[in-house]
């Protein structure tokens, strides 16, 4: 048995797994944002992740308005500014669709109310998907940057084994960190974020202490649809996209929300972290057609064995 | 069968009839191929609502994974035809009874969540069936045509059969459907997606009824795949097991109505068509507005409309109509609780109970007793222990240790429906009412749980109410009741299911002094009838006038228990309810 190999094989899954993780983990904190601040089941979460696609793909190739920063920034610069573009939408949408059926209206009324919320996102998904067919035309679009096609070679741990790191899946993977790293800080650190969570543990005590919680949905919603987008538009240096790729990634975001913990929010983006792990090391082992089938298995038995997630604090009360 | 049960199945029953009829002379009118399909898709894609409306509207647990059904009845159909050679008209079945044992093989590891954890896991299924057929190389089968016995395979080439056999199919999942929502399995179902906690304390079994919901829904859902297998002679992973597959029934039954015969039917004969029809219409030349319409259509509906077509259009037709008349309640005997046999020491016996939640010891050590036909106030300061002590005794949460005894057989390790049939009736501390339900159903619901047959719970409901004072009021829906009045209904909620115990929780809260009279007056003709009552309660003049012994609680510890007189006087009761210094100026 040639344990070189296999050992270059399992190192550059790991690499893979994480670099692409990462960005995953992005994507599930913006759901994990929603979900657990507004409870909102969001199906059109997939499509924020589209629009930031395409925003960065107009900014970046089809306006040409980043090109003066070139083929190697300007991306993933793109990607950064489709968050504001795809943050406002989804304020919009939240004010105008979303929080009449959801929100503070129906945060005291029972369960049932809020099966219409479900729907409505639905809705905002079909319009969001065809309206994309409409605008964008379904060819498979990519945001072409040069260092999808390079990567940096690491070897000499262990005999030949060398592994690849693609370098715009590397700078997109840092730059996902990053943006992590400063929602982190927004949410423990300042007063919005602290409105946020006070809002999302009981939305009728934030009004009483003078928070507007209405404004703070708003917010939250829009914020985690931005940060989606920005995941989405790292996606797009590496990855062929049309306006229906949404749908195949809003099960891998829930995933990872659940995998975290639902209502908590960073933990969202340890179980996208650990769903990108899980889906290209499960390449090693089970052939490539089952690799989305494993993610669910997974799923599955955390939700099962471990509802709260690997990192929440604890399941809803009897 | 439930209460005014035969009313509305005739009405449905009737509906169904002509809507049925005039469905099939329009089919047989119509002979454009296309149209037709149509017309085929609706009945499919109706009763697939209706199945998922039977878990989800009904029942209240919201699954986004109905597609796991309805793929298995589509690919039993198909693998059986291409393999075995086996007719639809038994491949349908076959497919059915693999949905049923699917629903039980999901719904086991599931049921154990709830809420948006429930729906989420839901989600998964059909996505983890979806890659593996397609692994296993299923991705595109075409049904093989035996077009020499049209009859005995399906394979119509008249389109006109198709939706026949279609039309056949929602009428028996209608009928199944009302058989469901006018029998006590409907009405534990509502109860349980009103108020889970509720239905438990009464007695329901809520696992066994979602399971049982679970299984009727995945075999009609199993149905509809197969069907639908049959008519499109084409089967792939996506087009059964999707999520847009999935989302059909939810988006269906949603915008019709949900828990009614009619929502998905309404839903499906208005969105099915409008979809198609966008498709043909404006598909080839604008590629994607057929979703835009109909996903703004499906938006604007929802947001005029929440709840969803049926319910609000029949509330603007007939919001101004009198209230329905109070079902026939008189000519029935009122009945006394059965007693227990007065057997020798108390009826309830409570020894060494202790819970802790981390570091807190929210019950230490507590016992008294309850003897027959005593009331018991239990009274403390917030936070002594007083609910969740309840909450140990019926069930609801596990002790660390201790006994409770009643009548001699354990209380303790026993689930809360199963505490409830012991004989022990519960009411909260926030009333706990099934909202949408009038509140002579709200009462029969408890006398289900004890498990008594259908006229008895009637009879059961009925006499209850009379004993409580709310005879009057059997026909209201109990979300328009007064807080005085609910409090009643979950008292004669706990009295229909003739409970030898009853727990009652601050059943006084927040009423005023006339209604706090009212409602001790019915305590104490209960006691008079022979009731043993159990009763947590802040108001100490309340307590005084009713109660029989007291046991005070302070900081999960019982701090004293004796005669009301004896405990009132007491340094330590005192000093816990109204502070060290109050007591000391008092004696100064």
């Amino acid at each position: 048995m040639d344990y070189s190999a296999l050992i270059e094989n399992v190192l550059n899954a790991l690499a893979a797994g994480i670099t692409i993780g990462c960005i995953y983990g992005l994507m599930c904190v913006g759901l994990g944002l929603i979900f657990g601040i507004m409870e909102i089941v969001n199906f059109a979460q997939g499509e924020f992740l589209m629009l930031g696609m395409f925003c960065s793909l107009y900014l970046v190739s089809v306006t040409g308005a980043l090109a003066f920063l070139g083929p190697d920034l300007g991306p993933f610069v793109g990607a950064l500014c489709a968050g504001p573009i795809v943050f406002a939408g989804g304020a919009l949408v939240y004010q105008f669709i979303i929080g009449r059926v959801s929100g503070m209206r129906t945060a005291s009324v029972t369960s049932d109310s809020r099966f219409g919320q479900l729907i409505v996102t639905l809705g905002i998904s079909l319009i969001l998907q065809n309206g994309g067919l409409l605008v964008f035309g379904s060819t498979p679009q990519t945001v072409r940057t040069p260092l999808a096609s390079s990567a940096i070679l690491i070897s000499g741990f262990y005999g030949d084994a060398t592994v690849f790191l693609n370098k715009a899946r590397l700078i997109a993977c840092g730059v996902a960190v990053v943006v992590a790293g400063a929602l982190y800080v927004v949410m423990e650190y300042t007063t919005l974020g602290k409105a946020m969570r006070a809002a999302a543990d009981n939305p009728t005590a934030a009004t009483y202490m003078g928070i507007d919680v209405n404004r703070t949905y708003r917010l939250a919603f829009g914020i985690g649809s931005g940060i989606t987008a920005i995941a989405g538009g790292l996606m797009a240096t590496y990855l062929s996209f049309d306006p229906f790729i949404g749908f195949a990634y809003v099960v891998i975001m829930y995933s990872g929300v659940v995998l975290g913990g639902m209502g908590s929010i960073m933990g969202a983006f340890w179980g996208g972290l650990l769903v990108g792990i899980v889906q290209q090391c499960s390449t090693l082992i089970f052939p490539p057609q089952l690799q989305n089938a494993l993610i669910f298995v997974v799923f599955l038995l955390i939700m099962l064995l471990r509802p709260q997630g690997l990192f929440g604090r604890s399941a809803e009360r009897a | 069968m439930r209460l005014g049960a035969s009313t509305r199945l005739k009405h449905d029953g009737i509906a169904l009839a002509i809507v049925a009829a005039a469905y099939l002379l329009a089919s047989a009118l119509m002979h454009n191929s296309y149209y037709q399909l149509i017309m085929t898709l609706v009945p499919i894609w109706a009763v697939f609502g209706v199945s998922w409306n039977i878990l989800s509207g009904y029942g209240g647990q919201l699954s986004f994974g109905h597609a796991s059904f309805f793929g298995v009845g589509a690919y039993t159909v198909t693998l059986a035809l291409v393999y075995w050679g086996l007719t639809p008209w038994l491949g349908i079945p076959l497919g059915m009874a693999i949905g049923a044992v699917m629903a039980v093989l999901i719904g086991w590891p599931t049921f154990r969540l709830r809420g948006h954890y429930f729906a989420l896991a839901m989600l998964a299924y059909p996505l983890v069936f979806l890659y593996v057929m397609e692994y296993l190389g299923f991705q595109e089968m075409t049904l093989p045509m035996h077009a020499e016995h049209p009859v005995l395979y399906l394979q119509f080439k008249d389109q006109h059969f198709y939706t026949y056999i279609a039309v056949g199919l929602l009428v028996l999942g209608m009928i199944v459907c009302m058989l469901v929502e006018n029998s006590r399995f409907g009405l534990a179902l509502l109860a349980v997606r009103q108020n889970e906690l509720a239905a438990e304390a009464a007695g329901i079994d809520s696992w066994r009824w979602k399971m049982r919901a679970l299984v009727v829904s995945g075999t009609i859902a199993a149905a509809c795949g197969g069907l639908y297998a049959c008519v499109l002679l084409i089967v792939t992973p996506d087009s059964v097991f999707g999520l847009i597959v999935s989302a059909q029934p939810v988006v269906l039954t949603l915008f019709g109505g949900m828990a009614g015969l009619w929502g998905p039917v309404i839903g499906a004969a208005i969105l099915v068509p409008l979809a198609e029809a966008l498709n043909v219409e404006l598909g080839n030349f604008l590629p994607g507005i057929q979703g835009v319409v109909y996903g703004a259509a499906i938006i604007v509906i929802m947001l005029s409309a929440p709840e969803g077509l049926f319910w609000t259009v029949r509330d603007r037709l007939f919001r101004h109509r009198e209230p329905p008349p109070p079902p026939v309640l008189d000519a029935l005997p009122l009945r006394h609780a059965v007693q227990p046999a007065t057997a020798t020491g108390p009826l309830l016996q409570v020894e060494g109970l202790s819970k802790t939640f981390g570091g807190l010891r929210a019950v230490s050590e507590v016992g008294f007793s309850i003897a027959a036909g005593e009331i018991l106030g239990i009274i403390g300061p917030n936070g002594a222990g007083k609910t969740t002590l309840f909450n140990l005794l019926n069930g609801v949460l596990p002790a660390d240790a201790g006994t409770a005894t009643l009548a001699g057989e354990s209380m303790l390790g026993r689930s809360v429906h199963r505490v409830c049939r012991l004989g022990v009736g519960r009411t909260f501390q926030v009333v706990r009412s099934f909202p949408r339900l009038p509140l002579i159903d709200n009462v029969v619901v408890g006398a289900y749980g004890a498990g008594l047959s259908d006229r008895e719970a009637v009879q059961s409901a009925v006499a209850a109410l009379a004993r409580v004072g709310l005879h009057g009021q059997a026909g209201t829906q109990a979300g328009q009741l007064t807080n005085k009045e609910l409090r009643l209904m979950e008292l004669a909620r706990a009295l229909a299911g003739r409970p030898r115990l009853l727990l009652l929780d601050e059943t006084l809260a927040g009423l005023g002094r006339d209604e706090c009279n009212d409602v001790l007056d019915v305590l104490a003709r209960l006691r008079e009838e022979g009731m043993t009552i159990a009763i947590i309660e802040h108001t100490m003049h309340a307590m005084l006038r009713i109660a029989d012994r007291f046991v005070v609680l302070d900081h999960g510890r019982v701090l004293a228990s004796g005669l009301p007189r004896d405990v009132v006087e007491d340094r330590a009761v005192i000093e816990a309810y109204l502070g060290k210094k109050w007591l000391e100026r008092q004696n100064a």
